[in-house]
């Protein structure tokens, strides 16, 4: 059993420093990565500046400039296309043929899955933390323990993007297909989300906006940053957001069963 | 046999000693102050526990209550109920409304002689400041300044008065001996609030449309030696307006409320440099400090709650939802 065990976290180590080394080898990507949010912080919400700050909402305790409101939803956005990102490296692996490497191990393949996961969301994690720092040297600063408690939810969330991506994956034949993604994916997810604005708000712009955007997983995931960085739980999000993690998780292994998925279908792997 | 040998007891009793006078040390810091906000549209007093940060007692007042001070012997909160004309008296002990004297038309702001069982109240309509003795119950004397008085500011040893008018544009300096405006300066736009440093050499008068707060030298010239002015980034120029002051008695910080750009300023006190601003409510009116001055309380008129700031760090805590627009707050110790 014990060796089983080794042989289980041999194999996830495998998995996860390849993704890391990957990542690090692609300076670029990493740079990319960084670049995308804080182009949101420092253009878009500096220029809400003059909106004369966001009213007192949950979890905060007092009114707050729009730009602090921003970082859990440039937080997610972050995971986000970091999840994206790697069911862009699903779809090359396939494309190259290493991904048939990775699934003809021995191990099952529910587990490869969730070990690639997992390496998404760990360099997803380091991306966030930069993120942060940065945003903390900016002047945007959370409660010092709001930067632990953020840790299991960028888990989950990580784990939830990841999983899409990975659904995703299965559906998208060729890279060309990507951007295709981004556009019916990506944007609507984050943008009908309360990453840019609280619900409240969106409830008073459109009532179909807002019901769209409480219906959207991401809103929670979101939230549940928000609350865990403002050292608070918010249970329903957590709630929400496992279980959305759990429903795609099992269709993303269910796609990648050669003899059920859309693999099959599609005679890839 | 014992549970504790005598050594261990005769370590431990001195400890325990140290202990229980340690609790009596603390025990005047346990008593939490009490913040009074001024509900002018809700006709009530809101008690907030500084602990808890949470409203405790709402008291019913007259019509309009807005300046709040408390008696020179500290049992009484004076409370200038304008539409009523009067002023309503709240014993700290019941929060009650035991007493209410007569003001003068639309009393706004009050202050208290620190020597004397005086108040001064502005009346905005009339032009003069009322003089009331709150024990006798009588009116003093009434001091004419310029159009419109609005706000007030008392030396710390009681010499000086400054009345500012908010259509002369003036601070007027009465000399409380003599009970006469002795001296007459032009300061901005609009002058709402006035406040004295911890040794009374500096007055800070704010003014509103003009978004500035001058420097009064009260010493020699009384003179305005400096002219503060604030600007918001990112925020309209029109709805940056100085209004309430505060000032540390280390010579460290002023705080400058600035109207409905929701901020407050952080001016050094030496410099008369603008450090920061931090976003509170909105329509920040009046501000005030606590005992030790680890905290500043700041009304939030539109949004109708309190703002809590933590001083050392210059941030903003919590906001407390209070009554229907809270104008003046004070903190009792």
């Amino acid at each position: 059993m014990s060796v089983g065990m080794g042989r289980y976290l041999h194999c996830m180590r495998g998995v996860v420093s390849r993704e890391l080394l990957r990542f690090v080898h692609q300076r670029s990507r990493f740079v990319a990565a960084l670049v995308r949010p804080l182009i949101w912080l420092f253009v878009f919400a500096a220029g809400f500046r003059m909106a004369l700050g966001v009213a007192m909402t949950d979890p905060y305790k007092t009114y707050i400039l729009y730009e602090v409101y921003i970082i859990p939803g440039l937080v997610g956005m972050i995971q986000l296309f970091n999840g994206m990102q790697s069911s862009l490296s699903m779809v090359y692996d396939r494309e190259m043929g290493s991904m048939r490497v990775l699934l003809v191990s021995p191990f099952p393949r529910w587990y490869l899955l969730v070990c690639k996961l997992l390496a998404g969301t760990l360099v997803s994690i380091a991306q966030v933390y930069v993120f942060l720092t940065i945003a903390w040297f900016y002047g945007i600063k959370a409660p010092p323990m709001g930067y632990v408690w953020i840790l299991p939810a960028l888990v989950v969330t990580g784990f939830m993007v990841g999983a899409l991506g990975m659904l995703l994956s299965t559906f998208v034949k060729q890279l060309e297909n990507f951007a295709g993604v981004m556009n019916f994916v990506i944007f609507p997810m984050f943008f009908l989300s309360s990453a840019l604005y609280p619900l409240w708000r969106i409830r008073e712009g459109s009532y179909l906006v807002y019901q769209i955007a409480a219906m959207n997983p991401f809103t929670y995931a979101v939230e549940m940053i928000r609350f865990a960085l403002y050292e608070q739980l918010n249970l329903d999000a957590v709630m929400i957001v496992v279980a959305t993690t759990l429903v795609l998780l099992a269709l993303a292994i269910l796609g990648y069963n050669p003899a059920r998925g859309m693999m099959a279908r599609k005679g890839g792997g | 046999m014992p549970i504790l040998s005598r050594e261990t007891t005769a370590m431990i009793k001195p400890a325990l000693a140290g202990l229980a006078l340690g609790a009596l040390a603390l025990a005047p810091f346990a008593h939490a102050e009490r913040i009074f906000v001024s509900n002018e549209q809700d006709n009530t007093v809101s008690v907030i526990d500084g602990e808890s940060l949470e409203v405790i007692e709402v008291i019913n007042v007259g019509r309009r209550p807005r300046a709040m001070a408390f008696s020179s012997d500290g049992s009484e909160l004076f409370v200038a109920v304008g539409d009523d004309e009067a002023i309503d008296m709240i014993d700290l002990e019941t929060l009650q409304v035991v007493r209410s004297q007569s003001s003068g038309e639309d009393p706004e702001v009050i202050r208290v002689d620190p020597n004397r069982p005086y108040i001064y109240v502005s009346n905005e309509d009339d032009n003069i400041v009322s003089v009331l003795d709150y024990e006798r119950r009588t009116l003093v004397t009434e001091i004419p300044v310029g159009v419109e008085p609005e706000g007030l500011g008392i030396s710390p040893d009681g010499r000086w008065l400054i009345a500012t008018t908010e259509t002369s544009n003036m601070a007027h300096i009465i000399d409380a001996e003599i009970m006469e405006a002795v001296h007459h300066r032009l300061v901005g736009a609009r002058p709402r609030h006035a406040e004295f440093n911890h040794d009374g050499s500096k007055a800070w008068v704010s003014a509103e449309i003009a978004a500035t707060v001058s420097v009064l030298d009260m010493v020699d010239t009384f003179d305005v030696e400096h002219t503060i002015r604030f600007d918001v980034p990112g925020v309209p120029r029109e709805t940056v307006q100085a209004v309430g002051v505060q000032l540390t008695s280390d010579g460290r910080y002023g705080f400058v409320a600035l109207g409905p750009s929701n901020r407050v300023a952080v001016v050094d006190q030496q410099t008369y440099e603008v450090l920061d601003y931090i976003l509170v409510g909105q329509r920040v009116w009046h501000l005030a400090l606590n005992a030790d001055e680890s905290r500043l309380y700041t009304t939030n008129g539109v949004s109708g709650d309190v703002t809590v700031i933590d001083v050392e760090n210059l941030t903003a805590l919590q906001s407390i939802p209070v009554g229907r627009f809270p104008w003046g707050v004070i903190v009792q110790p």
